[in-house]
Formats: C-alpha cells, structure tokens, sequence
C-alpha cells in the first residue's frame, strides 16, 4: 500500500515510453504489402534504345535492385553517388525506373506540352542527366505516366527494390540510399539472396 | 437500363484508354460523385493527413484517375479499395479493416472503457461500505443526547 503513491508516475513512465518509440518511428515509410510477393508484371521502353522494351521476364534468373528516380527528384541526387559506386563493384544489376520524367515536374506546366511530345522530352532529359551525373544502371526503362509506378506502390522518389531469382520481391528500401543502409542491409540480402538457388 | 449504364460506362472507359490519362473530372456527376466518396476513403500517401480526394499531390490526382478509370470500367468499391491495399497495405484506407494485427486498435477502447469502468465500480461499492462505520451502544446513545442537544438549542433560539 505504501507504493501507492507511485502508480502515477509509473503509468506517467509507461506514457512516456510509448510516445518516445513514437518518436523514433518514421511515419514517411509505409512498409510495403508487396514484400516477399512476386513483383508486378511490366514491360516498358528503355531509355537508351526506347523502340526495344525490358520486362520482368528478362530479369529472371538474377537477383537485381530496381531504382525508381527521375532527373527532377532532389533526394535522387544524394543517392546518386552511391549508386554509382555500387554499379562499378558489378555485384548486382541495378535497373532504372525512370518515374514519369516530365509530368512528375512540377515545374513543367503540362498543358503546354503536346502528347507527343513527352516521351522525347523524357528521354532528351533523363539521358542527359545521367551524362552529367553518371549512369549506374544496367539499363532504365521509362514509365512516363507513373501506372508501373503505382503497381509498385510507389509514393515518393528515390525507392528502390531487391527482387530474387524468382521475380519476387524481397525488400525495399524508401528514400535515398546512405552509404550505411546499403553495406549494412541491401549488399547482405544480395548476397544472401544470390546463395539461394 | 443497365445495359445502357454498362455500355455508357465501357465507352468512358474507351475514351480513358485512348488519352493517356484520364481526364480530370468524368463528363458524368454521378460517377464523379462516386469517384470523389471513395476517395474521400483513401489516404494520400505524400501528405498523410489528406485524403486523395482532398490531395493536389501528384500522386492523389493519378490515384484519384485509376479510381475513376476502374469505376467506369464497372468495378466495384471494394474491388477498387482492394487494389489500392494491394499496392500500398492497410495504410490507405482510413478505416483500417478488422485483423489479428489491427484487434487491440478496434477493441483497445472499448476494453479500456469497460476496464475503467469497472474500476469505478468496485471502489465506490468500496467506499459506500467503509462511510458505515459500525458504532456500539454507548456511541449511539451520544449521538443521540448529542443531536437532541441541538435540537432543543433549535426550538429555544
């Protein structure tokens, strides 16, 4: 009977404790319900050959990370370097999602731009981005309305990928890659995932 | 009628297939009433606290396309509401369904309720038995003197 008076405080304490874990949570990353399901079906035109498509298919039988980014996307570009580093160590192909290159851009007034005139707008701009930045992808194909996009339950540029053998998808990492999230996380799930048959 | 409905709704959806995206409101108030209550219903995932009816966000306004393209194509609400859960969880309904995962969220009130309740209950039913306190004969009989005391004082006054 005499702790009595500490009741409070210990429900205070516990209070507390749940409001700091809900601190420290991001609200931003919204797990994915594609984690661990096969990876939606596509097949789009690639940015250096656009006649020629990439689908899903092409990729079976490797593991590969699929990058979702487009030239107006600012965190894309703090991302970049270590993309760029990660393709030169040739340990995973990396494939481009190039998400709706000029009506993603707020800046582009849409209504001035005639339809036929957006695909090469986008991929006037998305190669010359990645001229000046450097190119680490095996290939980027260009989903110019954002319908692959939301099939991957995109939300918010750069997201990234890990997909298996089987075309499944294994994880995802939302936001830029930081050189941290990619030796600590993304490069032991490729070599895990590239062990498994 | 619905043979008309259904033929008028495929048209819409032919028209849609033929722009590259669908146009921002349907030519038809009742189905751009329809559009907007279920996206009332879904959460816009860039600026969480708006639904993808109130969204401008990029995002909001293609979700809010699909919604219109699929209802015009005759889709269903729950279909459609389901095809949003597959892409993006649970995170895009605002009124999140009834599972193992989500129980302590639809039952936590109701439980704290009764709980508090409860509680309430059994101290009052504790109070009420310690404010009578047992008095022997010879308090009583002081009460009593006591209490005819001030009742005379009463009548005297």
């Amino acid at each position: 009977m005499k702790a009595k008076f500490l009741v409070p405080l210990f429900l205070f304490l516990l209070l507390v404790g749940f409001l700091g874990f809900g601190l420290s949570l991001n609200p931003r990353e919204v797990p994915s319900p594609l984690i661990d399901k096969p990876a939606p079906d596509f097949t789009l035109a690639r940015l250096d050959t656009p006649e020629q498509t990439l689908g899903l298919s092409d990729m079976k039988g490797q593991v590969w990370l699929l990058n979702v980014w487009a030239s107006w996307c600012v965190a894309c570009r703090q991302e970049h370097p270590v993309l760029v580093a990660l393709s030169k160590r040739k340990e995973v192909p990396i494939v481009g999602l190039n998400y709706k290159e000029v009506r993603g851009d707020g800046t582009i007034d849409m209504r001035k731009v005639p339809e036929q005139n957006e695909l090469p707008m986008a991929i006037e701009r998305a190669r010359g981005w990645l001229q000046s930045h450097g190119d680490p992808y095996d290939v980027s194909i260009l989903d110019i309305n954002g319908r692959v996009g939301i099939d991957f339950g995109v939300y918010g540029v750069p997201e990234t990928f890990l997909i298996d053998k089987q075309g499944v998808i294994r994880y995802k990492h939302i936001g830029p890659i930081t050189p941290d999230a990619l030796r600590d996380t993304i490069l032991p799930k490729v070599a895990a995932l590239k062990a498994e048959s | 009628m619905r043979r008309f409905l259904l033929a008028c709704g495929l048209t819409l959806f032919a028209l849609a297939g033929h722009a590259d995206t669908a146009a921002p409101v349907a030519a038809d108030p009742v189905l751009e009433e329809r559009v907007m209550a279920l996206s009332h219903k879904l959460r816009c995932l860039v600026c969480q606290n708006q639904s993808i009816a109130e969204s401008d966000a990029d995002l909001a306004v293609d979700l809010r396309g699909q919604v219109r393209e699929q209802l015009s194509a005759g889709r269903s609400e729950d279909e459609i509401a389901d095809y949003m859960v597959a892409r993006y969880g649970d995170f895009v309904l605002y009124e999140p369904p009834m599972r193992a995962s989500t129980l302590l969220l639809w039952l936590g009130p109701i439980v704290l309720a009764v709980v508090g309740i409860g509680v309430l209950m059994i101290r009052l039913a504790r109070r009420n038995k310690e404010s009578a306190p047992a008095l022997d004969e010879a308090q009583r009989a002081r009460a009593r003197a006591l209490l005819e005391e001030n009742d005379n004082d009463g009548t005297q006054a």
